[in-house]
């Protein structure tokens, strides 16, 4: 579909889909992704929501946000509830009731997607619905205080794996959830973050213009729950871009290319440190945990750069350099 | 007069729902429903009806789907029965809190534990709260006639809300009957074309559903969906009119056998109700005056109207193909007595639980019943308020 060329210049002439004046908290960066995703396309989007803190606090009757048709049913279900209504417009569709054009959305918090709705997802990821589903991944249950979910990095402090005497946060590794689908073999898998807003809007503009499921996990800075600063939501996402925590990737048709390559790899104590949720693993008896988190980042990492070479076409494309 | 033919339950509501022929159906598979979605599935794949089916990974998804498709601006169904009912309550609960009409066939099974894949009414009764409308079906004939009737009341203007239409599992579901079968035209003009109200897929008119609504108006959302419910009960008989109109066969919030003159009487849901019926008129033959009340409209339950056809007699038994753990009667018991609370002069009332796990309902379970009742009525004594009957002790 023909779309207006990516530059703010442009992209600023465009409406706002999603209103101002919802109650997330000051400096959540959700909404910011919501309005980058939104802003990336022209086609006419359904949006599905899944329970959490995105949607508590954008429709809150009998005011809402979203100035597209939207749905929220549960926690655990936005996948299966989008892939409900594409499959009512494919039966329309193909009655000859409906003639438009239409794209299907469904936003997640990491909650809602690696855990409590990941069999709804892998369902309707395997059953081929033309959707997207959009995972805001900040790291926890945020909307009900900052619980561990599988996407809470090792170590980090939540209110259910506190840091205390024996306990140094959450012991556990993060749950891969974008290589688990990638591994559905579906058409288009990618990593963004808000930091790198064009590489985010090339990459739904991308997966909107493919037909079949399509699943982006994007960064999502929390203040409340990453114990931060309200104004730096994108400057952590950036860090964790830069510190190769989070590194930004898509997988399409099975092939792996890395969108943004950061001239240098920061240390992953450049991405932590500014956090309080993992301040105690700056104590001198936890320098180990810490290695052993910078060597998790650094494997994959290397993984990555190696499944990227697997595939490599001749000659670098211009894009992957930043 | 439609075609007669002989099949079984599941076959039966499979070719209503194949009729009516709608626009998406969600669909997993449990036992003993699945035999109808096979059916079904298997209509999509030789054209038969227009719908999109999708296959989900499990119930829960299925009425998650449901409740997108039904937003979006479409007819929609499902099917299940038992631990499938009990995954999906959750959604159940919110199909109804949107007033999304989806119909959901119920082949009325056990839950688990221990597992058992045999008919009882333990999940539909599990539901029957959920803010859903309940048809309950005797027979293959009636599941077939209230499938088709569903969509009428669920669809109607003054309603709006999802329908269950319960059957017993392989009771029903699984053997042979007898039946007659409206054709094509004739239903497809019964139930009309589907009128979309605030559907999704209007983009130039988007709407939100599902909001947040905390102390200041939840309650009122909660009360306008009772309100709706008590609307159903004369939507229930208008549509029973009109299929009238077409096939013939009579329908009301329930069903009298015998019971205008009666002294005693049954109380019984689903096809329990056949065998009693045949033990009704042997007690007649004796000179018994004995009758039988079987409810239709399950939810909304028509407290009202099924007290004052039950208020004239002076003893009867309910029975319960389910219990109510903990709350000394099953679920319809409790419901006949709150029916006949507000009469002074009522019938005395017992409770007996019957078939769970898909015990057989014996003709000697329904005579044991009735004769309990004439004991009382000769005695003046309830020996005791609730049983279990047809029990190893």
């Amino acid at each position: 579909m023909a779309t207006a060329p990516l530059s703010l210049k442009e992209l600023s002439k465009k409406e706002i889909l999603f209103a101002p004046g919802h109650r997330m908290c000051a400096g959540c960066g959700a909404p910011v992704i919501v309005k980058m995703v939104l802003l990336a396309t022209d086609y006419q989007i359904v949006a599905g929501n899944a329970t959490g803190c995105l949607e508590v606090s954008s429709c809150i009757s009998d005011f809402t946000s979203w100035k597209i048709p939207w749905i929220h049913n549960a926690f655990e279900n936005a996948a299966a509830t989008v892939s409900g209504v594409e499959a009512m417009y494919r039966s329309l569709k193909k009655q000859g009731k409906i003639d438009k054009e239409i794209k299907f959305i469904a936003f997640g918090g990491d909650g809602g997607t690696y855990d409590i709705g990941f069999q709804s997802l892998s369902g309707a990821m395997e059953r081929g619905h033309d959707m997207l589903y959009v995972c805001y991944d900040n790291g926890a249950y945020m909307n009900t205080g900052i619980q561990r979910s599988s996407a809470t990095p090792v170590g980090a402090d939540t209110t259910t794996c506190p840091a205390g005497d024996v306990v140094q946060g959450k012991p556990q590794q993060r749950k891969d959830v974008t290589k688990i689908m990638a591994a559905h073999g579906i058409p288009y898998v990618a990593q963004a973050s808000p930091s790198h807003w064009q590489d985010l809007v090339k990459k739904v503009r991308k997966a909107l213009d493919i037909k079949g499921p399509k699943f982006m996990n994007i960064i999502a800075g929390c203040n409340r729950g990453w114990r931060s600063q309200t104004n730096d939501a994108i400057t952590l996402s950036r860090l964790a871009v830069e510190t190769c925590y989070w590194p930004l990737f898509e997988i399409e048709n099975g092939i792996t290319r890395i969108t943004v390559k950061p001239k240098e790899k920061r240390p992953l104590t450049d991405f932590l440190k500014p956090q309080g949720r993992f301040k105690h693993l700056f104590a001198p008896q936890n320098e180990q945990l810490l290695k052993s988190a910078q060597e998790q980042v650094d494997r994959y990492w290397e993984r990555l750069l190696k499944e990227e070479a697997c595939f490599a076409p001749a000659s670098e494309s211009e894009d992957t350099k930043e | 007069m439609g075609k007669v033919v002989a099949v079984t339950g599941n076959e039966a509501v499979a070719e209503a729902l194949r009729q009516v022929n709608p626009d998406v159906c969600a669909a997993y598979p449990i036992t003993p429903q699945t035999d109808m979605m096979q059916r079904f599935a298997s209509f999509a794949s030789n054209g038969k009806v227009k719908t999109e089916v999708i296959l989900v990974e499990s119930e829960h998804s299925s009425m998650s789907a449901c409740v997108g498709a039904s937003a979006a601006g479409g007819r929609v169904i499902t099917a299940t029965s038992s631990q499938g009912l009990l995954l999906m309550l959750e959604i159940v609960f919110i199909a109804s809190g949107l007033r999304l009409p989806i119909v959901m066939p119920v082949v009325n099974r056990a839950v688990s534990a221990p597992i058992n894949i045999h008919g009882d009414h333990s999940d539909a009764m599990a539901a029957r709260d959920a803010g859903w409308i309940q048809l309950w079906s005797e027979n293959a004939q009636e599941a077939y006639d209230n499938a088709i009737q569903a969509f009428r009341i669920a669809e109607h203007m003054d309603i709006r809300l999802p329908a269950m239409v319960c059957l017993d599992g392989f009771i029903i579901s699984h053997s042979i009957e007898r039946l007659e079968y409206l054709d094509d035209k004739t239903v497809s003009d019964f139930v009309g074309e589907f009128k979309a109200v605030n559907p999704l897929l209007d983009v130039e008119h988007p709407v939100s559903y599902g909001p947040l609504i905390l102390t200041d108006y939840y309650m009122e959302y909660r009360k306008a969906h009772d309100d709706v419910m008590s609307r159903v009960s004369k939507v229930v008989l208008d549509v029973a009119a009109d299929f009238k109109k077409i096939s013939g066969r009579e329908y009301g919030l329930f069903e009298t056998y015998r019971l205008d003159d009666a002294e005693i009487g049954i109380v019984v849901l689903n096809s329990a109700a056949g065998t009693s019926k045949d033990v009704i008129d042997d007690f007649r033959n004796k000179g018994i005056k004995a009758g039988l009340l079987k409810p239709r409209l399950m939810r909304p339950f028509p407290y009202n109207e099924v007290g004052e056809a039950l208020k004239h007699l002076k003893a009867l038994c309910v029975l319960d193909r389910a219990d109510a753990f903990g709350a000394s009667l099953g679920p319809l018991c409790s419901d006949i007595m709150s029916a006949l609370y507000q009469y002074k002069d009522k019938p005395i009332i017992v409770n007996k639980i019957y078939g769970l796990g898909g015990r057989d309902f014996m003709p000697s379970q329904a005579e044991y019943a009735l004769n309990d009742l004439v004991s009382i009525l000769n005695t003046g004594k309830i020996k005791t308020l609730k049983e279990y009957i047809g029990v190893r002790e």
